[in-house]
């Protein structure tokens, strides 16, 4: 806890999640890769040299793509579906809901380039309602990690967890932030800082920036504690309501709008258990402007002193 | 515009494409350099548009359904007086209405917000319908990647043309034989496309999608075959026009450094001799 933040080196944890399916699939051969035209946006190159039996390619077909990964789970199969995330979500939400969620299937999906990674290409290709979505259905897990690390560590339990799931991955690079030991449980959260006036969670490329807040806001002479909230259904309640009481202010940060997401999961569980102030940060409910993610994500007020702006401002709301 | 005329425009709008890609470090320069010469011949011979009245409601349409070639679509555009043409300078810049995909609430003359393939030809018989239902005699035209005809939507929207008997639509298929990461044959082959289109109920052309006569002609008004939705399916090149890109998966969405930028800027200042 409180390790110093070294932001020099970012990963794109991508390779993290490539690597970690490889090592699985030479281990157990149930284990394929569904994608649509996706080999090079999913970094599937290496899976479809060591497997190219495995790799199954429907084309550009992302409904098709979503039924066929249903059909192979129920064959016994356990399928990682690899897609760039909008399309994904978006255009087979209805095939997750009846074919996965619903009939309870096998299917790990896995959403590459979530959030805003795509930037410039524009609104048609964020994925920032993902979040909200699939969160909506009952049975799938929707889970983002934050770095390298604990990507390694959600697709191991993919592997093993019965069931469905939303793994929500960018491509936008990201510092190291979880030990090298972590390991991954559905449903808890960690707290990566201590911290007594103020409570920041985030999840994915916001961890981070979460981090450096709270280091900006130490200087100020402001305790902020620091939850990454990988996973966000089922979410950790008890953190939640725990920090709540401890720091009487909760601020959520992520890479999605602000409606449905995890913000509003968050304050799901403060409205019922503990009301504190709150504040969500977020795409405030429009399109995003032309701009790279990390451009986008400054404009939308989560640089790491937008974060602390915001949080200073929150404090002043405690009773 | 006159076939030499249309050619030297094409060919124009290649160079500010190559030269924005350059310059931007992002597009999909193949898919734009093998969609440009549709596209000229649309907007300089065959369609009725009016920049100073892009809403104009008896315009003829054009649904851009492969909308990751949105730079060539903002440079026709520009050319045609919709936007400035030094606004293509601002491509993918914060902010700029020049994002990667085309935005009809941004932009003068994008008729819809394409970019999540398969979403075009739906839209387009929509307009077709609307253009019968009012006996108006405007025309609706929509271009399709070829990969992009892996996606079911199309082919229910197919269906629905040759059911309502949409012979004021025209699909144009851009069959350039690659995809995002492979080539179509060793991906989900749609090709043959004619005799799939055919068995829908569609009429079919064939051409050779960078043969500005053939373009013309086969867009023409009096081909219209009565009663049926027609559909081009136009032989490209992924990268036409610059050697080393053509037919090359790779340059899908590759940005050339400077030394192919330069080349490529060569060889296209030749052919425009
Ligand atoms: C629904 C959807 N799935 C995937 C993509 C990602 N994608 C962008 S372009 C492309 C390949 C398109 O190939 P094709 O239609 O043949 O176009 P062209 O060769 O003319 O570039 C893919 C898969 C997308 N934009 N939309
Ligand atoms: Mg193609």
């Amino acid at each position: 806890m409180n390790a110093p933040l070294e932001t020099s080196s970012l990963y794109d944890c991508r390779d993290a999640f490539v690597a970690t399916l490889e090592d699985l699939a030479a281990a157990n051969e149930s284990i394929v890769a569904v994608c649509n035209d996706s080999v090079g946006s999913s970094k599937l190159a290496g899976f479809r040299e060591k497997f190219p039996e495995r790799l199954i390619n429907v084309g550009i077909a992302e409904q098709n793509m979503v039924g066929v990964a249903a059909g192979l789970a129920n064959a016994g199969k356990i399928p990682f579906v690899c897609a760039a995330s909008p399309f994904l979500t978006g255009r087979a939400l209805e095939q997750i809901k009846a074919d996965i969620a619903y009939s309870e299937t096998n299917v790990k999906l896995v959403g590459i380039s979530s959030g805003m990674a795509y930037g410039e290409l524009g609104a048609t290709h964020h994925s920032i309602e993902d979040f909200a979505w699939i969160r909506a259905l009952p049975n799938v897990p929707v889970i983002a990690p934050a770095d390298r690390i604990e990507t390694a560590s959600v697709i191991k339990w993919a592997a093993e967890h019965q069931g469905g799931c939303f793994l929500r991955l960018s491509r936008v690079g990201v510092p190291d932030l979880l030990p090298e030991n972590h390991v991954f449980e559905l449903g808890c959260a960690n707290i990566l800082r201590d911290g007594s006036d103020v409570t920041i969670i985030a999840n994915g490329t916001l961890t981070y920036r979460a981090m450096m807040a709270a280091a900006i806001l130490d200087k100020q002479g402001i305790s902020a504690r620091v939850i990454n909230m990988a996973s966000v259904r089922p979410i950790d309640t008890q953190a939640i309501v725990e920090a709540a009481q401890a720091t009487g202010a909760i601020i959520t940060c992520e890479e999605h709008t602000i409606f449905g997401g995890l913000g509003s999961a968050v304050a799901e569980v403060v409205v019922d258990e503990s009301p504190v102030p709150m504040k969500r940060l977020g795409v405030p409910g429009i399109f995003a402007p032309t701009g790279s993610a990390n451009f986008l994500i400054e404009e939308f007020g989560m640089s790491p002193s937008g974060i602390a702006d915001s949080a200073t401002k929150l404090i002043m709301r405690k009773k | 515009m006159n076939s030499h005329d249309l050619r030297l425009m094409a060919n124009k709008i290649r160079r500010r494409d190559v030269q924005a890609v350059f310059e931007a470090g992002a597009g999909h320069i193949g898919g734009e350099m093998s969609v440009i010469d549709l596209l000229t011949a649309l907007y300089f011979d065959i369609m009725s548009v009016n920049p100073d009245n892009p809403n104009d409601p008896k315009r003829d349409r054009l649904v851009l359904s492969k909308g990751h070639t949105a730079l060539a679509l903002y440079i026709v555009l520009s050319e045609k007086g919709f936007i400035a043409k030094d606004e293509i300078s601002t491509f993918l810049k914060p902010h700029s209405r020049l994002n990667g995909h085309p935005n009809r609430t941004k932009v003068p003359g994008v008729e819809t917000n394409t970019g999540p393939l398969g979403h075009g030809l739906p839209i387009a018989v929509g307009m077709a319908k609307a253009a019968q239902m009012n006996d108006e005699p405007w025309r609706t035209f929509v271009i399709t990647g070829d990969g992009e005809m892996q996606e079911g939507s199309n082919w229910e929207a197919i269906m629905a043309a040759s059911q309502f008997k949409l012979d004021n639509l025209t699909l144009i298929i851009d069959h350039n034989r690659l995809q995002q990461g492979a080539r179509l044959v060793d991906t989900n082959d749609v090709a043959p496309l004619r005799p799939k289109l055919e068995a829908f109920g569609w009429a079919v052309e064939e051409i050779n999608g960078h043969n500005m006569d053939e373009i013309c002609s086969v867009l023409a008004a009096d081909k219209v075959v009565k009663g049926k939705p027609k559909c081009i399916v136009a032989h490209t090149n992924k990268g036409q026009g610059i050697s080393f890109m053509s037919d090359d998966v790779a340059w899908h969405h590759k940005v050339p450094n400077e030394q192919q930028y330069k080349q490529a800027m060569a060889e296209l200042e030749e052919a425009s001799q």
